[in-house]
């Protein structure tokens, strides 16, 4: 079992959350966070309409699954078509994944693969 | 032009700031309504009216629909209030109706905002609203209001009844929404129906501060402190309620919850439908009215979602029908012991003929005039009507205005 965690730009959550359904995918889950990649937030905002500054953070979704091993390229296919905006744009993200001890599913005490 | 006495004009004055007040109640009612994304963005759409109508207004916004001109509009003779009486003792009655009129033109191009929220680009709208007041508000002010020709009566010499903007207003605003939504375009990433209100109580605060500013909308239109404005009030107050009440119950019997934003919606369909009424009927019009709306409002809402026109705040189905339906039942329900002027129920049918005339007239001038508006306004190099879609996407605040509704950095 893995772990996988993408965090994205927060308009193309919708569109992936659909596209993991559509695959199979039995859960996955959200957070909305904020945060700084390489680029140093590039965020452009004014204040009081009289000064334009460069926010250090800006507003992220992290998409968090676990699945099964045989289920990691599905998934992160699934992750880059829908995750990138296209050329010469910044701040889609990254994709972070971690191996899983194990999984229980609190309702029936199963445990493993059958807790996905 | 109204003579007020210190009283009256002591009322018109708290009724013009009820008025004005409720540009902001509508802006929190849109606002929660839309995504957080967008919160700013529509927020501004009627903080942006408060902006710019009252200019127009002094300028040559009140001269057009209250001039004497002819009977389609008024004419250039008021610019800037040249020839208002504004310095004597007895100047009070006439710049107060400058005032308490130039209210109406704030919240009427606001309300159409509704139909385009999350899409539409604010520098045209900016322009959009400029001249819609110009060319569609001010003349069908001024048919119903300034001695027009919707007021001079088209089968009779009583013209059509609308006390207090069902056509101008409301009809006015929902016939220019329902073409707007569909010339400026559906919203990306999202449709009509599936998209749930962000801030469900901005919803109910931005209607109950609606609700509280439509006694100055409502009572105020008797432009006195007497008998028919505190009977204006009453049934404001009555048909609201009721209106929510059914749509309350409706929501409850149709999706086995009782939807609060359901009720908000409800509350204003009751208030914009008495609107035309409110100081021809009696209470137990209210409640006819009120009840009424909502069932009409109701049905209107659901068959928008399947039109494929993204009418994003359903402006139409409460503002259009709401005001259309409440014109014609103004026809039904007049009460010569309230207004009098008879209606329907009373044996008096010409008026619901009236009533119509001023209905399909405003319908056809408002739709009309606002698709060859925004059609200019879209082939204007440098214009448009629709953010381009990454704009959209990731929302109208930060890339238009440069802010966000809420920050939450977990920094300061």
């Amino acid at each position: 079992m893995i772990k996988i965690e993408a965090i994205i730009k927060p308009e193309k959550a919708n569109a992936l959350g659909l596209a993991l359904e559509e695959a199979g995918v039995g859960g996955y889950f959200l957070s909305n966070v904020s945060g700084k990649g390489n680029q140093k937030g590039v965020e452009v905002t004014t204040v009081r309409g009289t000064t334009k500054i460069t926010r250090s953070s800006v507003p992220k979704t992290i998409i968090t699954t676990v699945v099964d091993d045989s289920q990691k390229q599905k998934v992160l296919e699934i992750l880059l078509d829908n995750a990138k905006t296209g050329e010469g744009e910044i701040g889609d993200g990254k994709i972070f994944i971690t191996k899983i001890e194990e999984a229980i599913r609190v309702r029936t005490s199963e445990s493993g693969k059958e807790a996905l | 032009m109204p003579d007020f006495d210190s009283g009256s004009l002591a009322w018109m004055i708290m009724a013009s700031a009820l008025v004005l007040f409720m540009t902001p109640g509508l802006a929190f009612f849109y606002g929660g309504l839309v995504r957080a994304k967008n919160v700013v963005s529509t927020m501004m759409y009627s903080f942006a009216a408060m902006a710019l109508m009252p200019v127009i207004w002094v300028l040559w916004g009140y001269s057009l629909a209250f001039g004497e001109g002819n009977a389609f509009i008024g004419d250039f003779s008021y610019f800037l209030l040249d020839g208002i009486n504004m310095t004597s003792p007895e100047a009070g009655s006439e710049v107060m109706f400058v005032i308490f009129q130039g209210m109406f033109a704030i919240i009427t191009p606001a309300l159409i905002t509704g139909a385009f929220v999350e899409r539409f680009k604010f520098s045209t709208y900016l322009i959009f609203i400029t001249l819609w007041v110009t060319l569609v508000y001010a003349p069908v002010c001024h048919w119903v209001w300034g001695g027009g020709w919707i007021s001079q009566g088209v089968f009779g010499d009583q013209g059509a009844l609308d006390f207090a903007g069902g056509t101008v207003v409301h009809l006015n605003a929902g016939a220019a929404a329902l073409v707007a939504a569909y010339m400026v375009g559906k919203r990306r990433g999202g449709a009509a129906g599936t998209i749930v209100a962000h801030n469900v109580p901005y919803v109910i605060l931005g209607a109950s501060i609606l609700w509280f500013g439509w006694f100055g909308f409502n009572a105020g239109s008797e432009l006195a402190a007497d008998g028919i404005a505190a009977n204006a009030f009453l049934t404001t107050n009555t048909a609201a309620a009721m209106a929510a009440l059914t749509w309350l119950v409706i929501s409850g019997l149709h999706t086995g919850k009782m939807s609060a934003v359901g009720a908000a919606t409800g509350a204003v369909a009751g208030l914009v439908a008495i609107t035309p009424a409110c100081g021809w009927v009696d209470v137990g019009g209210a409640l006819m009215i009120g009840l009424s709306a909502s069932i009409v409002c109701y049905s209107c809402a659901l068959l928008m979602e399947k039109s494929g026109v993204d009418d994003a705040l359903v402006v139409f189905g409460v503002h259009g029908i709401g005001g259309a339906w409440g014109a014609l039942m103004t026809g039904v329900f007049a009460s010569e012991a309230i207004g009098g002027v008879k209606g329907l129920i009373e044996g008096n049918g010409t008026i619901v003929l009236e009533q119509l005339v001023g209905i399909v007239a405003t319908f056809l001038y408002s739709g009309i005039a606002t698709f060859i508006i925004l059609k200019i306004l879209d082939v204007i190099p440098g214009l448009g009507l629709q953010e381009p879609e990454k704009v959209e996407m990731s929302g109208l605040d930060v890339n238009v205005h440069g802010e966000r509704g809420y920050v939450s950095d977990g920094a300061d």
